[in-house]
């Protein structure tokens, strides 16, 4: 469809629509409008947002063909319970302020989550639409009606209003999506909040992990912005556990309420041989050095290394791996294989993920995991050698167990290895916090509430919930902020 | 919030120590711990350097480095009163200190630094102290005076014969754990060399050995694995479970190639930032 066709399309249903309301079938006829993107060739050579944007006619006319379903099978697939219906409504409207207002009382970061969230296991996995074509793909896009409302505000210097200072003193250990959201909830009821940050820098895996491409870190670092703007104190290098404790924290330093943010954090290895040769990275330390210290312009501006690779294997099949392989692209690689044990259905990561990173030409080699990496006499990586896989009977989790094939070693030849095989809690919090209950794969335990065993402790996201998703973090980080301000109000009356 | 140099010295021809202000790292800070530092903006390179001193009171905290890459030939030619953007820590697990008996505390090169604090423990809790320090030259021997304050033995020994035993100083360790009074403990820290050749020695006498490794860093926190090591045939990250280790289980020859991985990319960040440093007409 061209933009004219487009723009044409809309001026009709709009004359139709002073008249009569559009009935289902005419909704369902109006084409699923695609992202404009940039060109796969040639944004293998930068770090700009792949996808860029609605325009005004794309978003009115996705959002025209939502049917407004009474039941609203998408609110129930929403983590944080957007009321979809209604903003979906007012962007066809042209009502865009309202439809952000509407997205703002349940979620704190539409345009972070409207590009982010796995939408097709969530909010439009249910869609009604979808169903009908029996294609998620072809579900109302309700993450880029978000992404395309939560951008038109970009500029807007507007700050939350934060209530008369209460004198009650809130520190939130870790600046990422659950940190934020709880530093701005506990801020707005008028604490005295201060965010602990480990790094140099603000934003947890939104600016450490999550590349440039798929989440611009101007968009993370005005959220920052605004939070300072609201008068939340940041401190950044400062690691709880080792520069102070959290009993320091609350007994010497006065805080009143503690929020635990730290995310999961422990890169998991394989336990094969040949891990620690030159040339394996963990993905954390690959992404870290890519976006964090913007490795990618070394030598005019940032003076972290990586290595310059020309064959990488990535191995895993989740959304960090897809990172790590489309950033290993931008970086110049010639070949990126992913190598992953199950087959494509079974992979974790985003279908629109998986799409770019194939759109970029990185080569999928599924049911294939490697047994051990190889070197020449330098120690540097030269080739992995890999078993092949088939699926077995389902496991735990419902998906196939993948069994490995005697006898079926091959090699692959590559200077990198990217390991993406996840991560586990890192076991800093737990190691220095006596009384602070843990579970036994050492994240935290806490209550409905996200509270803790100990008084005026709370946490949320990853630390509690394993390596999950941005929007849990932020939903657990807003149900612990109104829990700690209900403690605070409580605390002060007696 | 930037962290103000206070004082800063030379050592030697190439290494370096200041006092800098981090008032919370100092009061927090125990002997074998580090920090991670950048100099400029977010995108500098974050390098770790070991805390060789602190005073709680002053809130300042002392590094010693050597001039050998980008940062550390920036920090060189920084002056007193000039400002390091960030101060991380204090990281890794403190030194386990005991009353062992006797501990031979051996230094090379700039591992005198991350020593010292260790040793002066080990003196307070009671331990009898031999110090071998070891340098390629007289001119590159740091802290001398230092751990002849709380050696019950010193032993000097450089390369070139220059001052001190001409010999390297797994010679006189070797001689000393022949003593019949055999020591209980020893610490190594210098290059990943010098504390190879040093277990391989303290191996034969079955005498528990620390190492403190200085592998290339980017969090500190444990979060990317870039600074493993195999230990036992298995990875342990540096930066959380160590620095220091039990040198007979290290496998020096590994960590010796990781530590080597970005040498090209080093070299020209060397000298791209020799040539700016040319053009504002720093390099005296
Ligand atoms: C590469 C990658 C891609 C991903 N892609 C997606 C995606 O597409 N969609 C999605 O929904 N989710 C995605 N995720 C998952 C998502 O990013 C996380 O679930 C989410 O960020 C967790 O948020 P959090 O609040 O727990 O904190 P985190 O974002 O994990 O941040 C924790 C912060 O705490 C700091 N910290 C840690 N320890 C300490 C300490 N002791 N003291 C002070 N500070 C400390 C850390 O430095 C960090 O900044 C991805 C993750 C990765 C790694
Ligand atoms: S289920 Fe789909 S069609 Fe129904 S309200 Fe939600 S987005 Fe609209
Ligand atoms: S420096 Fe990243 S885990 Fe040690």
């Amino acid at each position: 469809m061209t933009d004219k066709d487009r723009q044409e399309l809309l001026k009709q249903i709009l004359k139709k629509q002073e008249t009569e309301k559009l009935k289902p079938t005419e909704r369902y006829e109006i084409p699923s409008q695609d992202m404009p993107e940039q060109d796969p060739v040639k944004r293998r050579d930068n770090v700009n947002e792949v996808a860029v944007g609605y325009t005004e006619t794309h978003a009115r006319l996705e959002a025209m063909r939502c049917l407004q379903c009474k039941k609203a099978p998408c609110i129930k697939g929403c983590p944080v319970k957007i009321r979809i219906g209604d903003f979906v409504s007012a962007i066809s409207d042209g009502d865009f302020k309202k439809a952000l207002a509407v997205i703002k009382e349940n979620s704190l970061l539409p345009a972070v989550c409207g590009r982010i969230c796995p939408q097709e296991v969530q909010c439009q996995q249910t869609c009604t639409v979808g169903l009908k074509f029996k294609d998620p793909t072809k579900a109302v896009s309700i993450g880029r009606l978000e992404r395309f409302v939560a951008d038109l505000d970009k500029n807007n210097e507007s700050v939350p209003a934060v209530a008369v200072e209460t004198g009650m003193k809130v520190a939130v250990i870790g600046s990422g999506p659950g940190g934020i959201v709880a530093a701005a909830d506990t801020r707005r009821a008028g604490h005295d909040v201060t965010i602990y940050e480990a790094f140099h820098k603000t934003g947890g895996v939104l600016v450490y992990g999550i590349p440039e491409f798929r989440l611009p870190k101007a968009i993370v670092q005005e959220e920052v912005d605004t939070l300072t703007k609201m008068g939340v104190k940041i401190v950044c290098n400062f690691v709880v556990g080792r520069t102070r404790t959290i009993e320091q924290l609350m007994k010497e330093d006065g805080f009143d309420a503690v929020y635990i943010g730290v995310g999961a954090g422990l890169p998991r290895f394989m336990g094969i041989e040949g891990e620690s040769l030159v040339g394996v990275y963990s993905a954390n330390e690959y992404l870290t050095r890519a976006n964090l210290m913007r490795a990618y312009d070394f030598g005019s501006g940032a003076d972290t290394p990586i290595a310059r690779s020309k064959k990488v294997a990535v191995i895993g099949g989740g959304n960090v791996a897809m990172d790590s392989a489309r950033t290993a692209v931008r970086l110049g690689a010639e070949k990126v294989y992913l190598v992953y044990r199950r087959t494509e259905k079974e992979m974790p990561a985003r279908i629109e993920e998986v799409h770019h990173a194939k759109q970029e030409g990185i080569e999928f080699h599924i049911l294939q995991s490697p047994k051990r990496i190889i070197c020449d006499e330098n120690s540097y990586v030269t080739a992995i050698e890999c078993l092949k896989y088939r699926l077995g009977e389902p496991d735990e989790s419902g998906r196939r167990r993948p069994i490995p094939i005697e006898g079926s070693e091959f090699q692959i030849e590559v200077d990198t290895v990217i390991i993406a095989i996840g991560n586990t809690a890192n076991p800093l919090i737990r190691q220095t916090t006596p009384g602070l209950e843990f579970n036994k794969w050492g994240n935290i335990v806490v209550d409905e509430n996200c509270k803790t065993s100990l008084e005026g402790v709370y946490a949320g996201g990853d630390i509690v919930s394993g390596a999950a998703t941005v929007i849990l973090a932020m939903g657990q980080g807003r149900i612990a902020a109104a829990a700690i301000n209900d403690y605070l109000a409580k605390k002060k009356m007696s | 919030m930037p962290h103000k140099i206070v004082s800063k010295r030379q050592l030697s021809e190439d290494v370096f120590t200041a006092e800098i202000e981090a008032p919370l790292v100092a009061q927090a800070r125990k002997p074998g711990q580090f920090v991670i530092i950048s100099i400029n903006n977010e995108y500098s390179e974050r390098i770790p350097l070991t805390i060789a001193n602190a005073d709680p009171k002053r809130g300042t905290i002392c590094l010693i480095w050597q001039r050998a890459g980008k940062t550390t030939t920036e920090l060189a030619d920084m002056q007193q009163g000039d400002e390091i953007a960030n101060v991380t820590g204090p990281l890794g697990m403190p030194t386990h200190i005991d009353n062992f008996g006797t501990v031979v505390c051996v230094g090379g090169g700039i591992g005198n630094a991350p020593l010292l604090p260790i040793a002066k423990a080990l003196k307070k809790a009671g331990n009898k102290i031999i110090s071998i320090l070891g340098a390629k030259s007289k001119e590159l021997l740091i802290l001398e005076d230092d751990f002849s304050q709380i050696s019950d033995e010193l032993i000097i020994t450089t390369d070139d014969g220059s001052y001190g035993r001409k010999a390297l100083v797994t010679e006189p360790l070797k001689e000393v754990c022949l003593r019949s009074e055999k020591p209980d403990q020893i610490f190594v820290i210098g290059p990943a060399i010098m504390m190879k050749f040093c277990c391989e020695v303290t191996k034969q006498f079955s005498i528990p050995t620390q190492v403190s490794l200085n592998t290339i860093m980017v969090d500190g926190t444990g979060m990317c694995g870039g600074c493993r090591v195999e230990f036992d045939g298995r990875a342990k990250f540096v930066c959380v479970d160590g620095p220091e280790f039990d040198g007979h289980k290290v496998d020096f020859d590994l960590m010796m190639k990781r530590l080597n991985a970005y040498k090209e990319q080093e070299q020209q960040a060397r000298e791209q930032y020799k040539k700016h440093r040319c053009k504002i007409g720093r390099d005296k």
